[in-house]
């Protein structure tokens, strides 16, 4: 099959996924005690407010009807205010949504950038002092929560030393970049120890492999062999793997956000949780899980890319 | 089947030790805590470690460690209420999707594709301050999404078994294909999931503790590690005795169901 045919039935795959992601969310709003226009204005609504919450829900219509309506008003862009901040929800998405990306894709760059090398030095020094006293760190860093990972460096290297800010989102590029150096590597460290894991294996079950024994004989350059032999072969499974846990890492960006007081989407969720300000809840959860349907579509594309095998 | 003697693996006698203990404190607190865990003491605010209070007071007087050993009936339960319904829930379904396999099987993995897209703990947010903050609707909102990756991990398992020959001759014996299912493929599929199930017990704890931070999960003024350690977030540069030592027990405990994992599948590997 061509990489073409590939790509066209994976996204025609990513439409059953975003049918369900749907469903889930429209659920949601209905499983709130009570009528869902009471519960989404709490005692703060207006006669007013209660005709358009319900309106906008259609409540007095039939369940296919009001998923109709629902649908329709996801594919208008059109997500509802929120009660609390009194703005439209897709403003506040827009707002919003590329701080968290940009914190999820500089704490994917970290833990690369920790993976990679630390996974080689393990698996070329199998079962050596090295191998040991990397795996037994990652092994804390897979069982340490992230909230409590971030008050730690916040407190040392942001209260304590002064080199990091205590928190909060600069204006300029390079200033963003300053404030979400620490909240990134808080976020990077259990996804790196999950990779390195899974690196360190695949590295290890490539290195013995026969085409690397001929490159070696041939003659090439020992790094050459690691770059262009060992690391593309072993990286396949982990960029699965990598894709798998865009959805955990986001996730993690919530909490993240919270204890730095970053104001990207995951903080806004908290904070609407807090507020029971559900269209927005609402609203996040959607953009968040198209935004991990996206990812997990790139990374199959980079997987069919890494290893043709894959499209047929 | 006496002679095979199995020389038991590092991994699994440490984490049986650490997960052991962590039994027997979640059961007992008051056999071994020294102070009462809610009580506020005016007298001894905010206090550094000390032989009185080995892991310090918080800003209420209240002893760190006693809190700590008290947290550990929450988190252990956590562990185990949080998982063990996906666990058996998942374990039934993917052993009959993985038997029956051919369209439910292919349907299956579209399901299990759409729910795997969803940003977990995102989903178990939503899902909690849909029904308010809690532990039990904690348990829902994971349990709900949780089965399907233990599912999809018997489904494999139970595909391979049911082509070998035992399971042709329970066939070939006229017995129900449930029999055939639960009584002789499932309990030669189980151990895989059974070490997923290790992980998952560690996650669950990580996610309690995390919407415990948050203020989601358990609340104050129960002891639980997450609790305890928003408790003294911002007592950080001043006391921060109250906030580090419960996450070292997050720690320990999460390292304890991991090596309990390992060790289960280097045995798994062992007897293969």
């Amino acid at each position: 099959m061509p990489l073409s045919e590939f790509i066209a039935r994976r996204l025609l795959q990513l439409i059953p996924t975003l049918i369900f992601i749907l469903i889930v969310v429209f659920v949601l709003v209905r499983l709130l005690p009570g009528d869902p226009t009471s519960a989404i204005l709490g005692d703060r609504g207006t006669d007013a407010d209660i005709d358009r919450i319900n309106r906008q829900l259609g409540i007095d219509r039939s369940i296919p009807v009001q998923f109709w309506l629902f649908v329709k008003s996801v594919f208008t862009a059109d997500l509802g205010n929120s009660i609390v901040l009194k703005r439209p929800v897709t403003e506040l998405i827009v707002q919003r949504l590329p701080v968290t990306v940009a914190l999820t894709a500089l704490a994917a760059l970290i833990a690369l950038c920790l993976a990679v090398p630390l996974a080689f030095v393990a698996a070329l020094r199998r079962d050596q002092l090295a191998d040991n006293a990397i795996r037994g760190g990652f092994q804390i860093g897979l069982s340490m929560p992230v909230f409590y990972l971030g008050l730690i460096l916040l407190t040392v290297f942001g209260a304590k030393l002064h080199w990091f800010p205590v928190g909060g989102y600069g204006e300029t590029f390079l200033d963003r970049l300053y404030h979400l150096i620490l909240p990134a590597t808080t976020l990077a460290l259990s996804l790196s120890a999950v990779l390195m894991r899974n690196l360190r294996a695949a590295i290890i079950g490539v290195v013995d492999a026969e085409y690397v024994s001929f490159a070696r004989a041939k003659g090439l350059a020992p790094r050459l062999i690691l770059i262009r032999h060992v690391l593309r072969n072993a990286l396949i499974s982990t960029v699965t793997l990598f894709g798998l846990s865009i959805g955990t890492l986001l996730g993690g960006a919530v909490i993240t956000e919270t204890v730095f007081a970053i104001p990207g989407a995951g903080r806004l969720m908290i904070d609407s949780i807090y507020g029971r300000d559900y269209p927005v809840v609402q609203g996040l959860t959607l953009a968040l899980a198209v935004l991990v349907s996206i990812t997990f579509l790139l990374t199959d594309l980079l997987q069919a890319w890494l290893d043709p095998r894959v499209a047929r | 089947m006496a002679a095979a003697r199995v020389r038991l693996p590092r991994p699994l006698i440490l984490g049986g030790a650490i997960l052991g203990v962590s039994m027997i404190l979640a059961i007992f607190p008051s056999a071994f805590a020294p102070y009462d865990p809610i009580a506020f003491d005016y007298g001894a605010l905010s206090q550094a470690p000390s032989l009185a209070h080995p892991f310090g007071t918080d800003n209420f007087g209240r002893d760190v460690l006693s809190r700590i050993i008290h947290a550990y009936r929450i988190d252990m339960q956590i562990a185990i209420f949080a998982t063990v319904f996906a666990f058996v829930f998942g374990t039934i379904v993917g052993a009959v999707v993985g038997y029956v396999g051919g369209r439910t099987e292919a349907l299956f993995g579209r399901l299990v594709d759409a729910i795997i897209t969803f940003p977990f703990l995102v989903l178990v947010i939503a899902i909690v301050s849909v029904l308010g903050p809690g532990l039990i609707n904690m348990y829902i909102a994971v349990s709900v999404v949780g089965w399907v990756f233990y599912a999809r991990i018997i489904a494999a398992e139970i595909k391979v078994q049911k082509r070998l020959d035992y399971a042709d001759a329970g066939r070939a014996m006229g017995y129900t294909h449930l029999r055939i299912i639960f009584r002789h493929l499932l309990p030669n599929a189980i151990t895989p999931a059974v070490v997923y199930w290790m992980t998952d017990m560690a996650l669950a704890i990580l996610l309690g503790s995390s919407l415990g931070y948050l203020g989601l999960g358990a609340q104050p003024p129960a002891a639980e590690w997450g609790v305890q350690i928003a408790d003294g977030k911002n007592f950080m540069t001043t006391a921060w005795w109250i906030s580090v030592f419960p996450g070292i027990f997050i720690i320990l405990t999460g390292l304890g169901f991991s090596l309990l994992g390992d060790g289960l599948a280097e045995v798994m590997r062992a007897r293969k």
